[in-house]
């Protein structure tokens, strides 16, 4: 369980984050949703540490990690996986290195075939078999985004983050990645945080869902209780998706439905 | 300035807590060693060859008395190229060519979120980034200037025998006569300050890398002017210090 308490981050005099306080729980898949640029990445990046917010504090199980001892917080990296927006792939190791080097960094007993075995183990369950002597510039950006979260799975990590892992994907594969998400968050029963901001990915993997505005919570539920939010940013945001406006029409044509046949019954 | 020099110091404090294992560092260290020293040998090889010719031939052309002998041409590139040309201006050209490499590589580390990357996994990527890049340059530095003194030498040999400026017998008196070994030691002694200057200035400025692709060009063409600066100014310490 991951909780953070009232993060603030200011860029000059830019307010990124206010006040965002939550907890993400274990073993589900927590959501962060908002538009771009309400600061979802820099919340992520408060979050592991890679950005020092100006106040707030966040604990890994109990355990506080802002500015907590160097060993501490190291301790505690090495059970993180994290996905970057940007991949982040070390450019200068092919495909194979690049998902071995946590292993290789983190479990040092680990020998070279368990190592490779782990590897294509990971980049199968991505579906990027057989790309392993790839350079990262001799891939697309979606197969980059693939080799990242299988370089992230790859050691068994406690927390895992990923920073809009299905953007730049096609609609199937996009499925893919959610489900591979969602399967090893319950099978490893691990605290997993996925930035997002699409739709597909809410109704088919948030368990638990914050809505971020503007460097604020506006709203916190699951996917059940999405479609009946009233706050009116999120209510937009799911308007934005054709589906699931429809089915929002439907459902509130129900309820006027309803509400005729109640007032009608009354006369 | 000294806000710079501070956080440079703290940068190299950074460097030696909390690092990766000795066996990592010892192959992170023969990996860059590698490639610093095969990129730079060419124009090492080069540079030098170019300058033992040269000093050769404006020495002789300077020393039209009759009364010194043609084997002080000798004797004077040897000295000019082991005490100052082959050290000095073999780390310029390393400057130039290390500095910016080592700058523009963990520039774009730093802005592809590369280091971030490396972070989060709880690895101190100042020290595993860094510190072999500068272990390797104090290790390859004196290599790379030893060759130059060979190859300025020969060069010196080559440009004096085919302008007939002196014979080849007239030459090699001239390099052995009057040796001091400790110029030897003082040279490779400047080379190790002078590797240390150049890789680690050049690290903090690509380390420090904020910003895009503009930043990063900008941070090797600072890289390299610091390190040049430094290298001059060491040069000129060495000197006062040792000599
Ligand atoms: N290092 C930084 N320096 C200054 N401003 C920054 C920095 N990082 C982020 N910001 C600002 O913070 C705001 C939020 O950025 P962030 O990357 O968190 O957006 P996001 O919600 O992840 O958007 P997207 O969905 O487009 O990725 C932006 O306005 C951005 O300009
Ligand atoms: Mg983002």
């Amino acid at each position: 369980m991951i909780e953070i308490h009232n993060i603030h981050k200011t860029f000059g005099d830019k307010k990124v984050l206010d006040g965002v306080s939550g907890v993400f729980e274990t073993g589900k898949t927590n959501l962060l949703l908002g538009a771009s640029g309400t600061g979802k990445s820099v919340l992520l990046k408060c979050i592991v540490g890679l950005i020092k917010p100006d106040i707030g504090s966040v604990t890994f199980d109990g355990t506080y990690f802002t500015n907590n001892k160097l060993d501490i917080r190291q301790e505690i990296r090495r059970k993180i996986g994290m996905l970057f927006q940007s991949s982040a792939l070390f450019d200068s190791m092919t495909v194979e290195k690049n998902v071995e080097f946590p292993l290789k960094m983190l479990t040092p007993d680990m020998s070279k075939s368990e190592r490779l075995d782990r590897v294509n183990f990971c980049l199968k369950r991505v579906g990027l078999e057989g790309a392993n002597k790839k350079m990262p510039s001799e891939l697309s950006g979606g197969m980059k985004k693939r080799v990242g979260i299988a370089r992230a799975i790859a050691p068994n990590c406690t927390y895992l983050f990923c920073d809009e892992p299905n953007s730049g994907l096609d609609p199937l594969t996009a499925l893919k990645i959610d489900k591979l998400i969602k399967e090893i968050t319950e099978e490893y029963n691990i605290t997993t945080i996925v930035v997002t901001h699409d739709m597909n990915s809410v109704i088919e993997i948030g368990d638990k869902i914050m809505f971020l505005y503007e460097g604020k919570k506006l709203w916190e539920g699951t996917r059940d209780d999405i479609m009946d939010t009233d706050i009116h940013e999120l209510n937009e945001f799911i308007f934005a998706n054709r589906l699931m406006r429809d089915a929002k029409k439907v459902e509130e044509r129900e309820e006027l439905e309803e509400n005729e046949r109640k007032s009608n019954q009354l006369k | 300035m000294l806000k710079h020099f501070g956080k440079y110091l703290l940068f190299m404090g950074s460097l030696v807590v909390r690092g990766e294992s000795p066996r990592i560092l010892f192959n992170r260290t023969i990996d860059e060693a590698i490639l610093i020293g095969i990129n730079s040998i060419m124009i090492v090889a080069i540079v030098s060859t170019f300058i033992g010719a040269v000093t050769c031939v404006q020495v002789s052309y300077n020393l039209t008395s009759a009364l010194i002998p043609r084997s002080t041409i000798g004797f004077m590139v040897r000295e000019m190229t082991i005490l100052e040309l082959a050290p000095t201006i073999t780390s310029i050209v390393l400057a130039g060519k290390v500095g910016s490499n080592i700058a523009g590589g963990l520039g774009t580390m730093q802005i592809t979120e590369q280091v971030d990357a490396l972070e989060v996994m709880g690895i101190n990527s100042a020290s595993y980034l860094v510190l072999p890049k500068i272990l390797a340059s104090l290790f390859v530095f004196p290599m790379l200037v030893i060759l130059a003194m060979f190859l300025s030498i020969a060069g010196g040999y080559v440009a004096g025998t085919a302008t007939g400026a002196l014979t080849a017998q007239e030459y090699i008196t001239g390099i052995r006569d009057a040796f001091v070994p400790y110029n030897i030691v003082f040279a490779l002694i400047k080379s190790v300050v002078f590797a240390f200057l150049i890789s680690s200035l050049s690290s903090f400025r690509g380390y420090y890398t904020s910003g895009g692709a503009l930043e990063v060009g900008a941070a090797g063409t600072t890289a390299v002017t610091n390190s040049v600066i430094a290298v001059l100014i060491a040069d000129y310490v060495c000197a006062e210090l040792l000599l």
